[in-house]
């Protein structure tokens, strides 16, 4: 169990390490970054004093360590555009993201489980068909859409409010927009599940001791089925805590997803290497909690 | 006083296949009653049946199918999960896939006993350590605390066993429970059954291809083919008399020590098992028989040999 755990760890910290870096040459890429902070009437004179300020005029190798080397110490830099520390920035921002992609995968796991249990067991009947139907629909809407049907069907009635962080009740639309990217591919990866392990002979063992439907269900099959689900919400949660970028504009909730919006376009790239590192780490560290939460569900992959 | 388990006219068909057509036997109290008969003749699904653990789309009918005298056919899913794992038990042929790789050992064995009696759970810890140790396995303490993924095949299967009698049922089923093990563990894994059905007083109806494995340890033995029993008769009457042309056939596949000369070739059973669709009439081994004529296509008597020794074909010796 130790050298699984450690050699995660190795692969977690590898991966994090190559999407700084990412991280890092892709902001460079979009252009010289000294003109676009300068702005469009800057004279030559401007832009080399901010190349200067700035220290992009140094080798590009001396910038890299030097800013790998402050996010180690916890220091990201100063936001051009906030006049602001960015790690205060996230700070501020994250919990609202975080909030919004806890609440997206409850909400998502609340709908996708039940369905595609009840669809494995009505596995080809009228009921599965249409839980699949409903899961297509799903994958094919926009997210966008949704959020301003919902605004218009829920919010404008006055049952839910439709922007700002206010209150818990502020979360309920966004995460149910944001649950809807995940609950396709959920509920189609728990009924798969479900009926592999619903034909396996360690069920028709469990039906020959005589036990309990719920018990066969819920205790024997849905153990088994659950490993795939597991790391694949895991992946749809870091998916909804950097894809969130949508969502919250749509209701104007300023979270890192916006954070990140306004930032790329002020070309603000303290702020954008910063949120595409701290989400990438976070990306990595719910993978890795996936592949241990999978070592508890299945005593198998301990040895591996 | 009427058998332990009673099948009368049993049909199972799956779609356009009939795949039991008109099973009978009897298993009696404490005798070991083994099933034989080749690949796809309905051996297992005949097992499954009688449990009611067909898989989905298993269509079940029978005259008459009765454990302990009392009527199982009408039972619904719920009366019949009363008597699984408890006074009916079924062990399978896979021993590396029948046991939940998420759950100990420990965990699989007590929870069915914790099922259908009212036992605290270290008392069925206590049970389940017993029972390890009574199917030869060494410090149970250990293996109880084991993944299945820990154990060989051969200790998977005495787990399975041990976990079958768990609730001391009267009927252990095991549907070829040796065939996917060494044979050395094969032969380690009989002895066992065998050992454990004396002392225990159980029924058990034991499905095998295997006919040295029936003249070691059955009682009484039937002889399936195409979805029917063909022959059914005591042990030493089927080996010494066997009547219907099938049982011949396969009898004179295996060598018997002392019965079958040195030098002389085996013999075999040209053809395979057919297909059988409903509505089909007569004999299903009249294709490969050497005695078929045309009154094997219809209705095919059934002839008594004595009080415990009946067949199903037209020839009378």
């Amino acid at each position: 169990m130790l050298r699984f755990f450690v050699r995660r760890l190795i692969v977690a910290l590898l991966v994090t390490a190559t999407v700084m870096t990412l991280a890092f040459v892709l902001t460079r890429l979009s252009g010289d970054l000294a003109i676009s902070i300068a702005g469009p009437n800057a004279t030559q004179a401007d832009v080399d004093a901010v190349r200067k300020a700035y220290g992009l005029d140094r080798p590009v190798i001396r910038q890299y360590f030097d800013w790998v080397g402050r996010a180690l110490t916890g220091d990201l830099g100063d936001s051009y555009f906030f006049k602001t520390r960015v790690a205060n920035l996230l700070a501020e921002r994250m919990p609202v993201t975080l909030t919004l992609g806890i609440v997206g995968l409850l909400i998502a796991l609340a709908v996708s489980l039940p369905l595609g249990i009840l669809a494995a067991v009505r596995e080809n009947t009228v009921l599965d068909r249409l839980v699949q139907m409903v899961a297509v629909i799903g994958q094919a809407m926009p997210s966008f859409w949704l959020g301003l049907i919902l605004m218009i069907t829920l919010g404008l009635r006055g049952w839910l409010p439709i922007s700002g962080t206010g209150s818990w009740q502020h979360y309920v639309m966004p995460g149910i927009v944001l649950a809807f990217s995940a609950i396709p591919a959920l509920t189609r990866l728990t009924r798969a599940g479900m009926i592999q392990a619903m034909s396996s002979d360690y069920i028709r063992t469990a039906r020959a001791k005589g036990l309990s439907r719920a018990s066969i269900l819920l205790k024997h099959a849905l153990r088994n089925a659950a490993i795939p689900v597991v790391a694949i919400a895991a992946v749809a949660l870091g998916f909804m805590l950097g894809g969130s970028i949508v969502i919250e504009q749509v209701f104007a909730l300023h979270g890192v997803g916006f954070l990140a919006w306004e930032s790329i376009g002020k070309n603000d790239f303290p702020v954008v290497q910063a949120v595409v590192m701290v989400l990438a780490v976070i990306y990595v560290a719910l993978t890795t909690i996936a592949d241990l939460l999978n070592a508890v569900l299945d005593p198998r992959l301990r040895s591996a | 006083m009427t058998a332990l388990l009673e099948i009368e006219q049993l049909e199972v068909g799956f779609g356009a296949t009939a795949a039991v057509r008109g099973a009978s036997l009897a298993v009696e109290r404490g005798e070991t009653h083994c099933l034989v008969g080749e690949s796809g003749c309905g051996k297992s699904v005949t097992a499954l049946a009688v449990m009611n653990l067909l898989a989905r789309g298993g269509r079940r009918q029978a005259k008459r199918l009765a454990f302990e005298g009392e009527d199982i056919a009408g039972l619904d899913d719920h009366g019949m999960a009363r008597l699984r794992g408890n006074r009916m038990a079924m062990i399978f042929q896979e021993p590396m896939t029948s046991l939940n790789p998420a759950y100990t050992v420990g965990s699989q064995m007590t929870e069915v006993l914790r099922r259908h009696r009212k036992v605290p759970q270290s008392q069925a810890v206590d049970r389940a350590a017993d029972l390890l140790a009574r199917v030869g396995i060494t410090a149970p303490g250990l293996r109880l605390g084991q993944f299945p993924h820990q154990l060989s095949g051969g200790l998977r299967q005495r787990v399975m066993i041990a976990m079958a009698l768990m609730c001391e049922p009267q009927l252990l089923i095991a549907d070829e429970p040796t065939t996917a093990l060494d044979v050395t563990v094969q032969a380690q894994i009989l002895r066992l059954l065998a050992q454990l059905q004396r002392d225990l007083g159980l029924g058990m109806l034991l499905i095998t291809h295997d006919l040295g494995i029936v003249a070691r340890v059955a009682h009484r033995v039937s002889v399936m083919y195409a979805g029917e029993v063909v022959e059914s008769a005591s042990t030493a009457e089927l080996f010494a008399d066997p009547r219907h042309p099938y049982t011949q056939g396969l009898l004179r596949c295996v060598p018997i020590p002392g019965k079958v000369a040195r030098d002389s070739p085996l013999g075999s059973i040209p053809g395979t098992v057919p297909r059988i669709g409903p509505g089909f009439e007569g004999c299903g081994f009249r294709d490969r028989c050497d005695f078929a004529d045309a009154s094997c296509a219809v209705a095919v008597p059934r002839r008594q040999v004595g009080a415990t020794h009946e067949y199903l074909c037209r020839l009378t010796a």
